[in-house]
């Protein structure tokens, strides 16, 4: 095996309320969601009206402008709303389940008999093709671009981060069909990223490329950097572990089976646990009876604390998601707090007596403490940042709209998840996350 | 780890953190009963940020975070520049003790005089500067808020405590308030506020009096308070030990001048106050010591050249020595480390620091027209930071581009 690369920057935020390894199956739901609004850039065009009865595998939307890119229903049954926002947006497709509704049945076949074209074929009509990324930018991969390779990490170092190895370790000979098919893909490889003692060790076909340090490690950005950093016009695929997954049951079954599974975790959780459930699956079963009873007021967000989407309790499952974190949602007044020595304040400063207890573990809400300003403290981005790269430069300069600056600073290599930390930790309460997305905008508009 | 627990556990039963408010709920109701008066078109719209200021000060707001991460660090600007101000108490306490002491000295009565006494001569002499300092400073912070429509920065809360450092104790105090409103309206503001600026604001002040007024900011009776009438003893000169350096007479005290017990500007003259300070930053992460390391090894370096062509006097004058005369550690702690003037990039912080402390002494022995070198050093070099960071930011992207080539 390869060498090991140690990152030493970076930050494992030590927060409350980590899954116990303990899985609970739930049984299907009765209502399940799609929401566009998952996919970033994308402009979804119906494929179905309410009240229309659909398989699993039917497609639910497409890519207005990549028509070949279908959304497709996680389980049969009954389209009963279409939820729209400001401006007709459409927000959520909910489906009613059925069971009786059946699903679509795909080719069902050895990935390895199959050709490259053929396994794009199966994954675009299958409405799995929204699974693979692309980088630079994070958007949902072009079908007709050709991959420099594919980068799957296989574990996770956000706050409260599931652990892939324990979630599928039980299903490894599909996550195998699942890279077997993906490696015909691209004329370059697979590249596992892992870090020590994981099961995804022993999977074949791979480029296997072992990780240690704190957060980001885990993050796909981090190790594309340290194993082939992206250049201009440079194209890489990025595939969630999970959803390896339902790309091998595809090709396995013939059948979608998006069956996956879910860490309910945070300091709010009664007893934060794995759950076997479906994708697009209402918060409520997770955390109906789950939650602490409280006076103040909660914060349900589908997926981590750092780059997660905040959901309402009717809400949904998002489409990348395997976590669901609950936090305090801090919205009270602090006396003084800015001068208090901080006993229970975790930072990444070290400004706060929790300093002195490294080990502890903290509650952390969603309050911003402190006010928006303007960039004052400087060198506090690159400690968080375990990369060649500059953020407060690039930040800037998306700020100003600096196209070939941005370009120059290496744009094409993040995305927001890669500077979360830093918006995380920011004295002046910037928003990276933003910023970086509105500069990624700017960059797919311009230059295509 | 057992120690630890019971440590947290023992902290803990301080009260320390005010987690249930509800004595101070009538100042939090004030607030937020005031509040809609002071909005736009509201009747005390004109008081806004002032409002704003001060609540913010009691009250850590209650807004959350509406888009990115959902949590955030503690800190906060208010915190960080807290922490600065904490670092300087040390300097600012002996500052206090050492007006007394030099007043005293100079007099001829210090045997006869107890602590308390020389302590509180020097704070009543320190305190109206500071008062000078942060009201005419924070009020015109205010003005430019209000007209810009936002918050209250933090800067100032620094600036203003730094300003009367680096002033002589004789300085009138309405100098302070024509160089505090200088720096913080030519210094600072008309760049945009606090993070824009190009120079420390409280070396603009210091420099704005230094040119302006030459006689009140040099020379050898602006360092200890003496009223008219007050009869010196006939050893007594005024005079700092840069000035008796720079004069030809090196046999001060080294460690008087460590200590601080020698004529000064109010916060610049113990080196072992400052190095308190200087471990608080540094532990606290908020100083760079990385700028302070590589300025005191400049100013090293530059001491054992001139030791080494060693031509007068001063420039024999142990390398070492400089490091503790004058505004030098003050500057190095205190001054150079503002994140907002400094070099940015961690590579440029080596390169800014290292060249203060090369021109500082330079200009402090080979220049007899400026006695003290840091002020100038460090904005000189302040005004080449960007340089210096757009350097490191192209090194950078040459990189990038090599890599293209390579792989190419």
């Amino acid at each position: 095996m390869s060498e090991t690369i140690k990152l030493r920057k970076g930050l494992n935020i030590k927060i409350k309320g980590s899954a116990k390894e303990e899985l609970k199956t739930l049984s299907t739901p009765l209502t399940i969601a799609l929401k566009p609004t998952d996919f970033l850039g994308l402009t979804p065009k119906l494929k179905v009206k309410a009240d229309a009865i659909v398989k699993a595998g039917d497609a639910l939307f497409y890519d207005k402008y990549h028509p070949e890119i279908l959304f497709t229903s996680p389980v049969g049954g009954k389209v009963i709303s279409i939820n729209r926002g400001e401006r007709r947006r459409i927000l959520e497709v909910v489906i009613e389940s059925d069971e009786k509704a059946g699903s679509v049945e795909f080719v069902k076949s050895n990935p390895d008999s199959l050709s490259g074209e053929e396994i794009k074929e199966q994954l675009l009509k299958s409405g799995l093709w929204p699974f693979i990324k692309k980088r630079p930018y994070g958007i949902i991969a072009v079908p007709d671009e050709k991959p420099i390779s594919i980068y799957i990490s296989t574990f996770d170092t956000a706050p409260l981060a599931p652990n892939y190895s324990f979630m599928l370790e039980s299903e490894l000979d599909t996550f195998q069909t699942g890279v077997n098919a993906l490696a015909k893909l691209t004329d370059g490889k697979v590249k596992l990223g892992v870090n020590n003692s994981s099961v995804f060790s022993a999977v074949k076909n791979v480029e296997i490329n072992t990780f240690a340090g704190p957060h980001p490690a885990g993050n796909v950005g981090i190790q594309i950097h340290h194993t082939a950093p992206l250049n201009k016009g440079d194209v890489v695929w990025t595939v969630n572990v999970q959803d390896v997954i339902f790309i091998g049951r595809l090709f396995e079954t013939g059948k979608v089976d998006f069956t996956k599974i879910v860490a309910l975790t945070g300091s709010e959780v009664e007893n934060p646990q794995y759950f076997k459930t479906i994708l697009g699956a209402p918060i409520s079963t997770f955390i109906d009876g789950n939650l602490k009873t409280t006076d103040y007021k909660q914060r349900i967000i589908s997926g981590n604390v750092l780059t997660g989407t905040k959901v309402e309790p009717g809400g949904f499952l998002g489409f990348y998601d395997s976590q669901i974190s609950v936090i305090p949602e801090g919205d009270d007044y602090e006396f003084m707090g800015w001068a208090l020595p901080g006993i229970d304040k975790f930072s990444a400063s070290k400004t706060f007596l929790s300093k002195l207890f490294p080990k502890k573990e903290y509650v952390l809400n969603a309050n911003l403490h402190g006010g928006e300003r303007a960039f004052v403290l400087s060198g506090q981005y690159e400690k968080l940042v375990p990369m060649d790269i500059l953020p407060v430069h690039l930040l800037k300069a998306i700020l100003v709209n600096d196209i070939d600056k941005m370009e120059q600073l290496g744009i094409y290599e993040v995305i927001e998840e890669d500077f979360a930390l830093c918006e995380y930790a920011c004295t002046s309460k910037i928003k990276v996350q933003n910023i970086l997305r509105n500069g990624i905008n700017t960059m797919i508009k311009e230059l295509g | 780890m057992a120690g630890r627990e019971s440590l947290y556990s023992e902290l803990h039963r301080i009260p320390l953190e005010i987690n249930n408010y509800n004595e101070m709920k009538f100042i939090k109701n004030f607030f937020e009963k005031t509040e809609p008066l002071v909005q736009k078109g509201a009747k005390y719209h004109w008081l806004f940020s002032t409002h704003e200021g001060f609540f913010t000060l009691f009250f850590v707001q209650k807004d959350t975070a509406k888009s990115g991460s959902h949590i955030h660090d503690f800190i906060d600007l208010k915190r960080t520049m807290g922490m600065v101000v904490l670092a300087l108490v040390p300097v600012i306490l002996f500052g206090m003790y050492n007006v007394g002491f030099q007043h005293f000295k100079a007099i001829g009565e210090l045997q006869s005089t107890g602590f308390f006494e020389l302590f509180f001569y020097g704070l009543l002499k320190v305190i109206p500067v500071i008062a000078v300092s942060y009201i005419v400073g924070l009020g015109i912070e205010f003005i430019f808020a209000q007209k810009r429509g936002h918050g209250i920065h933090e800067g100032f809360l620094v600036s203003g405590i730094l300003i009367p450092m680096v002033m002589p104790i004789e300085t009138p105090l309405w100098m302070i308030a024509v160089a505090t409103a200088f720096a913080v309206i030519i210094g600072k503001e008309v760049f945009g506020g606090t993070g824009m600026n190009i120079w420390n604001p409280a070396l603009i002040a210091r420099a704005f009096l230094f040119f302006a007024y030459p006689a009140q900011m040099s020379g050898n009776s602006v360092w200890v308070a003496l009223k008219d009438g007050d009869k010196v003893i006939d050893a007594f000169s005024g005079a700092t030990p840069m000035a008796e350096a720079a004069a030809g007479n090196t046999n001060f005290s080294i460690a008087d001048a460590f200590f601080g017990f020698i004529p000064g500007s109010i916060g610049e003259t113990s080196t072992l106050a400052i190095l308190i300070g200087a471990v608080i930053l540094i532990v606290t992460g908020i100083g760079s010591w990385k700028i302070m390391v590589s300025t005191v090894a400049g100013g090293a370096v530059m001491g054992i050249i001139l030791n080494i062509f060693a031509a007068n006097p001063y420039m024999e004058l142990p390398f070492w020595h400089h490091l503790i005369i004058g505004g030098f550690a003050f500057g190095a702690v205190f001054m150079a480390t503002d994140p907002v003037s400094a070099a940015q990039t961690e590579t440029g912080k080596w390169i800014y620091g290292f060249l203060i402390g090369i021109l500082a002494i330079l200009i402090r022995v080979i220049n007899p027209a400026y006695p003290e070198g840091m002020m100038l050093a460090i904005l000189l070099m302040n005004t080449f930071a960007p340089l210096i960071d757009y350097y490191v930011v192209e090194a950078n992207i040459k990189k990038r581009l090599k890599r293209v080539k390579t792989s190419a």
